[in-house]
């Protein structure tokens, strides 16, 4: 109960943060990657902004010996650069490029109602279900349940 | 193409609620805040690692509504027709899943702690989203 009341703050948060900065317009993200034409740098203040104040969270929350509201901290298990992450971010960056959503963007576009958000995150979440549609037939050929 | 303006102040003061945001759930959950890692992770989730999931998902949704609500009609629409819309949100969706993370996992959260795993990806993905706009906005239409 209290972590989904967390997680529902955090993501408030995060949505208003999103909005805020104008990042939930795809004309600003595509402004930013488009480094050739009328270049709107106001993307990377975003993630100046927001890697900074993370970055002082992060250090602050190694004096904890867990999360206030759960077991464990969950980092990711994987620590080097293999195949799946190169592949999957270039071809993530180019549908980035085509539509100008990332995923917190297009969720938050469709929460208001916009009709290209609503068909961008149908079709990322038939891209969603591929991936793992494909993981959970991979796993089944390889014997691991 | 829509030009737009260089917006410092609120691009800041956004991306520093952000962070906020990503703090709260790593000192609340231990949780990292990816939206693409909340989202598909819920395919295989049960009980309270679904629970908070959708509980951030749906904070999130409500976050931009709330400030639309506040601040007045905000703009949201992207420039591109219905089949590039389809293609484009397919390939976000399984590349975020098969790279492990999006702008918020590897660019914000990932960079945030120097993951090199985070640090390559954001690389690559920021790479190859200017080399597609690139096609789309100077090669493609000359």
């Amino acid at each position: 109960m209290l972590a989904s009341l967390i997680a529902s703050f955090a993501g408030l948060l995060f949505g208003f943060g999103l909005a805020i900065s104008m990042m939930i317009n795809p004309a600003k993200v595509l402004g930013f990657l488009d480094i050739g034409g009328a270049w709107d740098p106001s993307l990377i203040l975003v993630l100046v902004g927001a890697i900074g104040t993370t970055a002082i969270g992060f250090t602050l929350a190694r004096r904890l010996d867990r999360p206030l509201a759960a077991q464990i901290f969950h980092g990711s298990p994987k620590h080097s650069v293999d195949l799946p992450l190169v592949v999957g971010s270039l071809i993530f960056g180019v549908g980035w490029g085509l539509v100008g959503y990332c995923p917190g963007p297009a969720l938050a576009a469709f929460a208001l109602g916009n009709s290209s958000a609503i068909q961008v995150v149908m079709a990322m979440i038939g891209g969603i279900a591929v991936f793992e549609v494909w993981q959970w037939v991979s796993r089944r050929i390889k014997g691991v349940s | 193409m829509i030009a737009t303006q260089f917006t410092p102040v609120p691009a800041l003061l956004g991306g520093m609620l952000i962070g906020v945001s990503a703090t709260l759930l790593w000192i609340g959950l231990g949780r990292t805040a990816g939206i693409s890692g909340i989202l598909g992770g819920l395919a295989t989730a049960r009980g309270g690692n679904a629970a908070w999931r959708t509980a951030f998902l749906v904070g999130l949704m409500a976050g931009s509504a709330l400030y639309q609500l506040a601040a007045g009609p905000v703009a949201t629409a992207a420039p591109a027709s219905g089949s590039v819309l389809i293609l484009g949100g397919a390939l976000v969706g399984f590349g975020t899943r098969l790279g492990s993370g999006c702008t918020s996992g590897h660019g914000v959260c990932g960079i945030a702690r120097l993951s090199r795993r985070s640090l390559v990806a954001t690389a690559l993905f920021v790479g190859s989203a200017m080399a597609t706009v690139a096609m789309v906005r100077h090669v493609m239409r000359g």
